[in-house]
């Protein structure tokens, strides 16, 4: 039996006694932290299980509480993990954004005192990148960091941190040198977020939620050796991150799952037939809403190819500037879903409380104007725009 | 599902990329339409693709092929489209082989796909009667008579059909003009009396003509496949029709794109090079993202074909949708960002507009596939 063989049925056996009923249904993911919340007790046996294994990150290194998988393996995990039907056992932007950049630019020591807990969920991070002043313009960002014996000392302001009212930690772009040119002056910095200098603001978005917060320091204060990589060099470790981000932010386009599977009718089709009727051939009765679906279905198939071929083709490892063009045209079809189906429904999609409306109904008006965001977080089309035309196709500024 | 190119696929593309630039650089293309060849492709250049295994990527190793695939042909046709490469490839390696290889009887495969391979037989492949793809619409009729059938009726588009030896026919023997069922192929000699081609000047100059039947009779050994059911073949053939020239649209594409690029980067105005100016930049930007989805879905597609995908008349649907859609909107913004020489004959960028109105019409425009996508997807 060959190895991968092996490692399948090892995996098998693992979830068959691991993986708790309740997690193979779907459902919400918990988010993890210092204190963390969980809708179900299996949620809890369920993260500290595949926290142990290292599995919530398959591919990290198990010097650092990861699961030290193959790239052969972690599919097979999936799989397997999908075959059950398992939910992942937790969210996190340490998962997704923040580990990967510590696993590059971080000491052994800052490792061993991060990693394992991103992988263990025992850490809630938020993200403090954009500022009132600085959205796309992001390197011209103010909160500045000073020195003040074995601390620094942070002050500013931090706007759209995702979160920030239940995470523990941050990780921060910080100004620590004011007099160099601006991309040089820059230092990404962990902050914890429990303490007096740190106060977080709710801001109430268009869809009514408020999943972003403005963060404000004053006098806060973080030890030297939460400094990441060198002093004044934090923009490459920013940038990298950004990568991260965006390729994350790109899965959203595919939120369809355009019928790849043995279900040939994309979900967005059953809404179009739900809302709208269907003909004599069981066609969809509206034609145009038809054609604007089958295009949808076929560029998020085309979509969700590209980016499976991406990671194929990643040889070297990690992101690289095509991560830009997934965010890009990722936010924009899960824009155009959204507007498609509110089309679909018609009134029914426009109802912001109560009767006659589902709640069905008012999550799709409510993610509808959500995903208007998707296209400005994590960095604008226009911006992603600019990274394709300078970093892949070399045309000059 | 793989969606890279093994060692040896890669290594027959690049072999095909080396040829194409040595042997048929577009002015290759170009010689042969400013001389108005009667031809439409050099023969010479055809015996050289052959003598690489060309003829034989889809024709098992049985019958003297390779039978590399799909994957393998469509890596040579996006090479031969960045060049606009005139040749049989496509309805004789692609559509002749496949016709035969998957509808023949054993005899007609051993005596038709070796010449094929060799490069010694050339075929084309009639089956549209209208300037729509409406492929089961058929009013050719195939008439029996004793031993033979008799046929009369046109078709037109038949790509290739000027010049190939053997004419692969859709006629009908049965059954109403739009059924399915009453279609069967015969194997057409090209020099049968009462067969008259007539070339049809296309504005790409592709290769392609009418052809008009009367009374041409054809022995019953001459039927591919079962009387009546020549549907399946038809329908398995063009799916993979429509992916082999996907493959060979997003060639012209790539082409067409890096020819941009390049002028962006080199054409002044205003004291800096054009490419320099958002409004050009965030079009290359959206039109490089479009191709990356066209590269992912033609790959798709052409490993469906391989792996015998339980899916692949989805996939064919989505190459093509795709190869169109990205092959229209590049080779119109080429013209564009090109400016003014962009429209004149001298400059090969308009050879690609011409090129992909023709070849988005070729099995199926994007539209057609968009409402094939919806019927396969059941809405």
């Amino acid at each position: 039996m060959s190895d991968i063989q092996t490692f399948r049925e090892e995996t098998q056996g693992w979830l068959k006694k691991n993986c708790p009923p309740e997690m193979r249904k779907p459902g919400d993911v918990c988010w993890g932290g210092r204190n963390p919340s969980f809708s179900h007790p299996d949620q809890e046996i369920w993260l500290e299980k595949m926290g142990e294994k290292g599995w919530t990150c398959p591919m990290w290194p198990s010097e650092y509480g990861g699961g030290g998988l193959s790239h052969e393996e972690n599919k097979v995990l999936q799989e397997e993990m999908f075959d059950v039907g398992a939910r992942p056992a937790l969210a996190s932007f340490g998962i997704w954004m923040l580990g990967p950049a510590l696993l590059e630019f971080a000491s052994h020591e800052q490792k061993l005192e991060h990693i394992p807990n991103i992988v263990k969920g025992k850490i809630w991070w938020c993200q403090g990148y954009s500022e009132p002043g600085s959205g796309s313009d992001l390197a011209s960002l103010s909160t500045k960091a000073v020195e003040d014996g074995d601390n620094y000392i942070i002050n500013g302001q931090k706007i759209w941190t995702s979160n920030a009212n239940y995470a523990d930690m941050i990780f921060c772009l910080v100004r620590t040198g004011p007099q160099e040119p601006k991309h040089n002056g820059i230092s990404f910095l962990l902050i914890d977020m429990d303490q007096p200098g740190v106060e977080v603001k709710p801001i109430k978005l268009i869809s009514g939620k408020s999943p972003f917060c403005e963060t404000f320091f004053t006098d806060a204060t973080a030890p030297k050796s939460n400094l990441i990589g060198e002093i004044n060099k934090g923009w490459t470790i920013a940038k990298r991150l950004l990568q991260h981000e965006r390729s994350m932010i790109s899965g959203m386009g595919l939120a369809t799952g355009a019928g790849s599977g043995p279900k040939k009718t994309s979900g967005m089709a059953e809404l179009g037939k739900k809302y709208a009727g269907t003909d004599e051939k069981n066609r969809l009765a509206d034609s145009q809403l038809r054609a604007k679906i089958a295009k949808h279905d076929l560029n998020s198939r085309a979509f969700g190819l590209t980016l499976q071929r991406m990671a194929e083709d990643a040889k070297t490892g990690g992101p690289s500037a095509t991560a830009s063009m997934g965010k890009y045209y990722g936010s924009e079809q899960n824009k155009l879903r959204y507007e498609i189906m509110l089309q679909a429904m018609g009134t029914k999609a426009l109802g912001w409380e109560g009767e006659p409306f589902t709640p069905e109904e008012l999550a799709i008006t409510r993610e509808w104007l959500r995903s208007k965001a998707n296209s400005i977080e994590g960095g604008t089309s226009e911006i992603n725009l600019n990274v394709i035309s300078k970093r892949v196709l070399n045309l000059p500024s | 599902m793989a969606l890279l190119l093994n060692e040896e696929q890669q290594y027959l593309k690049d072999t095909a990329k080396d040829f194409v630039q040595k042997k048929a650089p577009i002015s290759h293309f170009r010689e042969l339409r400013d001389s108005k060849d009667e031809t439409g492709y050099s023969k010479e250049l055809w015996k050289q693709m052959a003598e690489l295994g060309w003829a034989g990527v889809l024709i098992s190793e049985e019958y003297g092929g390779s039978d590399f695939g799909m994957v393998g042909m469509g890596g040579i046709l996006e090479e031969t489209g960045r060049c606009l490469v005139p040749s049989p490839l496509f309805a004789t390696a692609l559509l002749g082989a496949s016709l035969i290889g998957l509808g023949g009887k054993a005899d007609q495969k051993k005596d038709l796909l070796p010449k094929i391979a060799k490069g010694e037989l050339t075929t084309a492949f009639a089956l549209e009667e209208g300037s729509r793809h409406t492929p089961y619409r058929i009013s050719t009729t195939a008439e029996k008579k004793g031993k033979d059938f008799v046929l009369n009726g046109k078709k037109t588009f038949v790509l290739d059909g000027h010049s190939a030896d053997l004419i692969v026919l859709a006629a009908r023997t049965s059954g109403g003009i739009e059924d399915q069922s009453g279609i069967s192929l015969f194997l057409i000699d090209s020099n049968s009396t009462g067969l008259q081609r007539m070339r049809t000047h296309m504005v790409d100059s592709r290769n392609a003509s009418e052809i008009h039947l009367k009374g041409v009779e054809v022995s019953e050994t001459k039927l591919l496949g079962e009387l009546d059911a020549g549907f399946s073949i038809i329908e398995e053939v063009l799916e993979r029709g429509q992916i082999g020239i996907s493959a060979e649209m997003l060639g012209n594409t790539l082409e067409a794109f890096d020819i941009t690029l390049e002028y962006l980067k080199e054409r002044k105005q205003f004291g800096a090079v054009i490419g320099s100016f958002q409004a050009l930049q965030h079009r290359a930007a959206v039109m490089f993202a479009e191709i990356e989805l066209t590269k992912s879905s033609v790959m798709g597609a052409l490993n469906a074909v391989d792996e015998n995908s339980n899916d692949r008349s989805r996939f064919a649907s989505l190459a093509k949708f795709k190869a169109g859609e990205t092959l229209h909107l590049v080779s119109s913004e080429a013209v564009q960002m090109h400016g003014g020489v962009g429209v004149t004959d001298e400059f090969d960028i308009g050879f690609f507009l011409k090129r992909s109105r023709v070849a988005e019409q070729i099995f199926g425009s994007s539209d057609y596939h968009l409402d094939r996508y919806a019927t396969l997807s059941e809405y």
